[in-house]
């Protein structure tokens, strides 16, 4: 039957896309392990303070996938009001409720970036520091920076 | 304590206040079936529905709303379930607002303005469309969509309305699997599109679910394993009967639980379910070491405590909760001790102790009742035998009747002493506390009597006897 070969079909398909797209935001592109159901990558923020590293990600499909979502993971530890200590992420594109199957992998990373550049601190999951991203926004930026040059990987501009 | 009293004290004017018991004071509490009775000729209409009724009366609602709007079918089920199957709020929004956000609140596409250019397909001049989900190519007649255009394959629309269903339990609520699309999909394409049967069960199983918990005037028989719902003309407080035979309150779905109202019926099994009365016990026989603050229960008389926390083992007074040492040579120093402070805190504790004391009372009864009522069941089986045994005793079925009939209002009289003991827990002490409790004490001691003559043998010689006593109680 071909629901078990239809994610990696789609998979293949929309890796190959994602990685001839050359996102400047989205970068190394890899297979973990020559499973496709695990990919993982590097984002680069545009926006300060995170505009000075690059965060390591992982993107876990299930083998149900395109009905159930892929799942996100920061592997580099990162100061942001909506990504836990665990490197877990809340983005509601790929919640259960809201995913739709024809939603593209390229959509949920450009939604993903979105959410590293401009944090939504009405929703966070370290409410310590969505408080001091409101509070003190200057006080934010500088802990986030220092935050960023200690935990992140180098730039490849 | 004080708020549920308050609260109570406010909203008994109703059904069987204290007040009312005063004037017919035999009447209301003492004979619980009479009052059943009278409940009946008061006149509560409803009748009891089948799945397949249930199907039905969706059906009927969606063709009266038709009669009127003349939509698809499909469209006004969508329409009706948005505004949870009320028909006059529907035909209402339907003409007093703009038309376009009327159907875009619904989330479906307005049948009078169909985007006919947006959404179109892509064709490629091979005649094949992409399915956006599994990325393949198929011929146009493998190809499905609803009005707002998005189509995929057939395969992927079977594959994504059953992880929905089955899954995630959703029915009248699944959106067109297209990004950002909200469109709702509807019964017939799903019926159509979803290849299993059990599925397509499923599915209607959820359908009428939502009709009927959407619905004020329908609910669901809480009984387990009965398919039914009731269906009323008006809510309230009264007893409704289903096929299946279980008798519960329409307006919350708990068993019968006259006298007391649905809403101080639901703090009570809060409370009971609550751990707040362990926290209460805690309060009222333990006191935490000054040093450590773990929780200690006194065990013996001595009041020189030794905090038996390995790593604390603090020397101190139970009576003042200070260190041991001054208590040594001269012990009666503690009194000094008793002033606002430390008064205050015993007040406290006294308190929180008698209050769980009366808590337990009223509690220690009312399971006592809901223990005896579930005994009372067994007694069906030893009645029909001592049926079947009298009617060999030259008495005809009718006659030996009585017995079964008993039984019933032996259970009656149960289930209502029961709650009467939540609804006296939550009376204000004063006058009609006090002829409630005696009509209660009447009612106690009569089903006691009831239930005893039931269990006693009954042997050929008192029968006659027997069949005269059991039907004055139970009158």
């Amino acid at each position: 039957m071909n629901k078990m070969t239809n994610p990696h079909r789609r998979l293949q398909k929309e890796l190959a896309d994602l990685k001839s797209a050359g996102l400047k935001s989205f970068r190394d592109i890899s297979v973990h392990d020559d499973n496709i159901l695990f990919w993982t990558g590097l984002i680069l923020p545009e926006n300060p303070p995170y505009n000075k590293g690059a965060f390591r990600i992982e993107i876990n499909f299930p083998a149900e996938y395109p009905f159930k979502p892929p799942r996100i993971t920061f592997r580099t530890k990162i100061y942001h009001p909506n990504i836990d200590e665990k490197g877990q992420v809340c983005l509601p594109i790929i919640s259960t409720e809201n995913w739709k199957p024809a939603t593209k992998t390229d959509q949920v990373i450009q939604a993903l970036i979105a959410l590293v550049n401009d944090p939504e601190p009405e929703h966070p999951l370290r409410a310590d520091i969505a408080e001091e991203f409101l509070k003190d926004k200057k006080k934010f930026n500088k802990n986030a920076e220092e935050f960023t040059k200690k935990n992140s990987e180098k730039r490849v501009d | 304590m004080d708020s549920d009293e308050e609260s109570f004290g406010k909203s008994d004017s109703g059904h069987n206040s204290p007040t009312d018991d005063e004037d017919d004071f035999p009447m209301e509490m003492d004979q619980p079936p009479v009052k059943e009775k009278a409940m009946e000729t008061d006149e509560y209409p409803y009748e009891t529905l089948t799945t397949e009724n249930i199907v039905q009366t969706m059906i009927d609602c969606i063709d009266d709303i038709n009669s009127v709007l003349n939509l698809p079918k499909t469209t006004t089920r969508i329409l009706l379930n948005h505004f949870k199957w009320d028909k006059e709020k529907l035909l209402e929004r339907y003409f007093e607002s703009n038309q376009e956000k009327f159907f875009r609140d619904a989330h479906v596409v307005n049948p009078f303005n169909k985007p006919k250019l947006k959404n179109k397909p892509k064709v490629p001049s091979s005649g094949l469309e992409e399915c956006e989900i599994c990325l393949s190519t198929f011929p146009p007649n493998m190809m499905t969509g609803l009005e707002c255009g998005h189509r995929f394959c057939t395969n992927c629309w079977g594959e994504y309305l059953t992880t929905k269903i089955m899954e995630e339990g959703l029915g009248q609520t699944i959106a067109c699997a297209a990004h950002n699309c909200d469109i709702l999909v509807d019964d017939v394409t799903v019926t159509k599109l979803v290849p299993d049967l059990r599925v397509k069960v499923k599915y209607q199983l959820l359908i009428t679910n939502s009709f009927v918990e959407c619905n004020r005037l329908l609910r669901w028989c809480p009984s387990v394993d009965c398919t039914c719902a009731i269906k009323v003309q008006y809510v309230e407080y009264r007893p409704v009967q289903c096929r299946c035979g279980h008798i519960f309150c329409f307006q919350c779905g708990e068993n019968w639980h006259d006298p007391v109202q649905c809403r101080i019926l639901k703090k009570w099994i809060k409370k009971c379910d609550d751990d707040s009365e362990t926290s209460n016990w805690i309060a009222a026989n333990t006191k935490e070491c000054p040093n450590c603050n773990v929780t200690i229960e006194k065990n013996g008389g001595c009041n020189h405590m030794v905090c038996k926390n390995q790593s604390c083992k603090y020397d101190f007074c139970w009576v003042c909760l200070g260190p041991w040492e001054p208590h040594g040579s001269s012990w009666y120093n503690c009194n000094r001790y008793d002033e606002d402070e430390a008064k205050a805190a015993r007040d406290a504790q006294e308190r929180l102790r008698s209050s769980l004391a009366r808590y337990l009372h009223y509690y220690n009864r009312y399971m006592n009742h809901m223990q005896s009522l579930k005994f009372e069941h067994k007694l069906y089986a030893s009645v029909k035998e001592k049926m079947e045994e009298m009617q060999q005793h030259n008495m005809s079925w009718i006659e030996v009747q009585f017995l079964k009939k008993a039984v019933d209002i032996l259970c009656q009289c149960r289930q209502t002493l029961m709650y009467t003991y939540v609804f006296a827990y939550y009376l204000k002490k004063n006058n009609q506390l006090l002829i409630f409790e005696d009509n209660q004490k009447d009612l106690e001691s009569a089903t006691e009597t009831l239930s005893e003559y039931l269990e006693r043998d009954i042997t050929s010689e008192n029968l006659a006897d027997i069949k005269q006593k059991v039907q004055d109680k139970y009158r």
